[in-house]
């Protein structure tokens, strides 16, 4: 019989979902702006993708604040313990029907490869895009806030290599709530708090 | 009972005056019918009340009262058509520069000065002092009457005279005396007469100014609509002591000085954008307004010029000039619409509607080609006119032109243009007699410069500046004309343009590793699916 933890909080199910709506949107207009495809327009694009940073900068002070609070920062302090079984897992076991070598607990719910790529995700991707996104947003006011010899080509470039880590990173994080014990049980513990462990 | 009384009565007077006061304020409103446009009405002046036979007789009226302003004007380009460039120290003006239009004014004089400012200039020998060639009506005339034909050496017609003799063509006289007593402030028309029609008709030369501008809709002209604004060209041209703001000579193309307030020393151009709209004129986007550090207000307020349903002239080709019909006549062409693409005179033109400019860098710093300095024909057109200007230069800012290209003769011995003779009724005017050799012969004599005789064509372009036609801001360019692979600014160098410089290789790189998480996670799930039924 399946055990039931509560492993996600409601704010941290609201803070998830609408950061991952928003990091959707921002993905879509930001390809839009770039000129991959036209769904808004550039003008639009930039004013949508515009706004949608700044809900995600809001949303950001929310959540930073949420897991200092709570101590849910914790979470991803990095480890290597099973990190060698997690890569067996994924690459192999997962075929065999293996079980899976991490046991889920509320004070350890991502497993040690999550904790290493969200931690990737937070200290790398993230700064990345935000300070080369908050950069370009006030690009015009560079001369005033003192800051010289930087480029907006570099800005841009860094901005663009972000988008694309991002969308790599957007595809395998989908792709791998599917490795659930069954392929909907991430998901569903993400929208209902509740992860059924075997 | 009384004090009730009184009380009613008080109230009864005071709804009456009440009632009463705004009819007696509006009777006491009702002025007598003025001209709020000026003090003085010309029709009364007894010194107008007259047969005027000539433009200098009614001068002299004028001058009895207007006792200086003969004298500023003769200070002006206007009328010295003369200007000694102070950054280039070139000597300029349409007394000397030539152009790809109708070449030169030398030799032509009697044809060109009827936009001259004064009367009687038909050759070099014009006296520059004198205060009764001075012709006034020419920008103050409110009538619509007044015209000086060319041919006529800026002198009005004042009797029905055939024109050229023996043509059988009538030119009807103009009664100078209703012109003079209706004299008032320039106006569009006044100065459309002449730079409407600059480069030979309408809307031929500049493209940004053409006879829509005399009466404009807003989507022409922001500022002009006649039904709003109605600006005139001296709202923003303003002049003092007869001298006209604003320069194609010396252009503005960065102003830095903000707008200009009363009571503060102004030394700035009044007729840049800037002098009214100040230097952050975008409320809502902060971002625009750093564009503006770079980019001029024309470069996205003016997204087309001849807007206005008047076609202007893009190019010009002179070598193609002479040809004559079966009969030895001259050829006219017309396209579908009518405009003249090809004149026996003056050879292939092109001409086109709602054009885009073009856009260089530009510091306002203009260098001519002048008919004394050396050309050498290649394959690169030689410039009429160079325009300075580069992305580092700090003084420089991104300018919508229009680029016009032509094709003119010039002297392949003595390397120089030529400035030929075409306007005249003789035996050496071009348009008369299609004679290049007599033509410049006689041309270069009056302008004084060497010609071999030997004759050839050379392609030429010539910039001009683009500022007028400002479109309302709706009309503005949108972000995509540049931030666009081949959008407007494709040709400028010296910016990152997000977009238009998008890293093709950084962009295969993040494709790549998007389609190999995507191969990797397909073929991850594919063998999870495939595996997972074995067991």
């Amino acid at each position: 019989m399946a055990e039931r933890i509560y492993v996600f909080k409601r704010f941290e199910r609201f803070w998830h979902w609408s950061q991952a709506g928003l990091i959707m949107f921002l993905m879509l207009t930001a390809f839009d702006i770039h000129g991959t495809y036209t769904i808004f327009g550039f003008e639009k694009a930039v004013a949508y993708h515009t706004i949608a940073a700044w809900s995600l900068i809001g949303l950001w002070v929310f959540a930073i604040f949420w897991h200092f609070t709570t101590g849910e920062w914790k979470q991803y302090i990095p480890t290597t313990e099973k990190v060698v079984a997690m890569i067996h897992y994924y690459s192999v076991g997962i075929f065999r029907n293996e079980p899976h070598p991490f046991k889920l607990t509320q004070l350890r719910k991502h497993n040690p490869l999550q904790r290493l790529a969200y931690l990737a995700i937070m200290i790398c991707v993230g700064p990345l895009i935000w300070v080369t996104g908050v950069l370009y947003l006030f690009y015009s006011d560079w001369a005033r806030l003192g800051i010289n010899g930087l480029s907006l080509e570099w800005v841009a470039t860094g901005h663009i290599i972000g988008a694309f880590m991002m969308l790599a990173f957007l595809i395998a994080h989908v792709y791998l709530t599917t490795a659930g014990h069954t392929p909907l049980a991430h998901i569903k513990a993400m929208i209902t708090g509740w992860e059924e462990v075997e | 009972m009384k004090q009730v009384f009184a009380r009613i009565a008080l109230l009864a007077c005071c709804a009456g005056w009440l009632a009463g006061g705004p009819v007696l304020a509006d009777e006491a409103a009702e002025p007598k019918p003025l001209k709020l446009t000026t003090t003085a009405d010309h029709t009364k002046f007894k010194e107008l009340q007259k047969q005027f036979n000539s433009g200098p007789e009614v001068t002299k009226a004028c001058l009895a009262c207007h006792t200086e302003a003969a004298g500023q004007i003769h200070r002006t380009k206007h009328w010295k058509w003369e200007y000694l460039n102070p950054d280039t120290k070139q000597t300029l003006g349409k007394k000397t520069v030539v152009n790809n239009f109708c070449i030169s004014i030398a030799s032509n004089y009697a044809s060109c000065t009827s936009c001259h400012v004064g009367y009687g200039w038909k050759d070099a020998s014009f006296d520059f002092k004198s205060e009764e060639n001075v012709d006034c009506l020419a920008c103050h005339d409110t009538s619509g009457n007044y015209k000086k034909p060319p041919g006529f050496a800026g002198n009005p017609v004042v009797k029905d005279t055939e024109f050229p003799p023996g043509s059988g063509k009538i030119i009807k006289g103009i009664d100078l005396s209703k012109i003079a007593q209706k004299v008032g402030k320039t106006s569009r028309d006044t100065c459309g007469a002449c730079h409407f029609n600059g480069g030979g008709g309408d809307g031929v030369k500049h493209g940004d100014m053409d006879s829509s501008l005399a009466a404009p809709t807003k989507d022409v002209d922001v500022h002009m609509d006649a039904e709003g604004l109605d600006f005139t060209c001296g709202t923003c041209h303003t002049s003092s002591s007869h001298d006209v703001a604003g320069s194609r000579y010396t252009p503005t193309a960065q102003d830095k000085k903000g707008a200009h307030i009363r009571g503060k020393a102004d030394k700035g151009n009044p007729a840049t954008c800037v002098a009214c709209h100040g230097n952050g004129p975008h409320k809502k986007e902060a971002r625009l307004n750093h564009h503006a550090t770079k980019i001029a207000c024309q470069t996205c307020h003016i997204p087309t010029i001849a807007r206005g349903g008047i076609a202007t002239k893009m190019t010009w080709d002179w070598s193609t000039a002479g040809q004559r019909d079966a009969e030895g006549k001259h050829i006219v062409k017309k396209d579908a619409k009518g405009r003249i693409i090809y004149e026996s005179r003056k050879g292939d033109f092109t001409l086109a509607e709602n054009v885009k400019p073009e856009y260089f860098w530009f510091n306002g710093q203009v260098t001519y080609t002048l008919v004394t300095d050396k050309i050498e024909k290649t394959d690169q057109r030689t410039p009429i006119n160079k325009l300075g200007g580069s992305p580092t230069d700090g003084k420089s800012m991104i300018w919508p032109m229009k680029v016009f290209r032509g094709s003119q003769p010039y002297d392949p011995v003595n390397k120089t243009f030529v400035t030929p003779h075409t306007a005249g009724n003789d035996d050496t005017g071009y348009w008369k007699n299609l004679d290049w050799d007599k033509a410049i012969a006689v041309g270069m004599k009056d302008s004084g410069h060497p010609f071999s005789g030997k004759i050839d064509f050379i392609k030429t372009e010539m910039s001009w500046p683009i500022t007028h036609m400002v479109a309302p801001k709706e009309k503005a360019l949108g972000c995509v004309e540049c931030h666009s692979k081949d959008g407007r600014l494709a040709g400028i160098q010296g910016i990152y343009i997000p977009v238009r410089d998008n890293n093709k290789l950084l962009d295969t790189i993040g494709w790549a590793i998007v389609f190999l998480t995507m191969l990797g996670v397909f073929g991850h799930g594919a063998i999870r699916i495939v595996s997972s039924r074995k067991h």
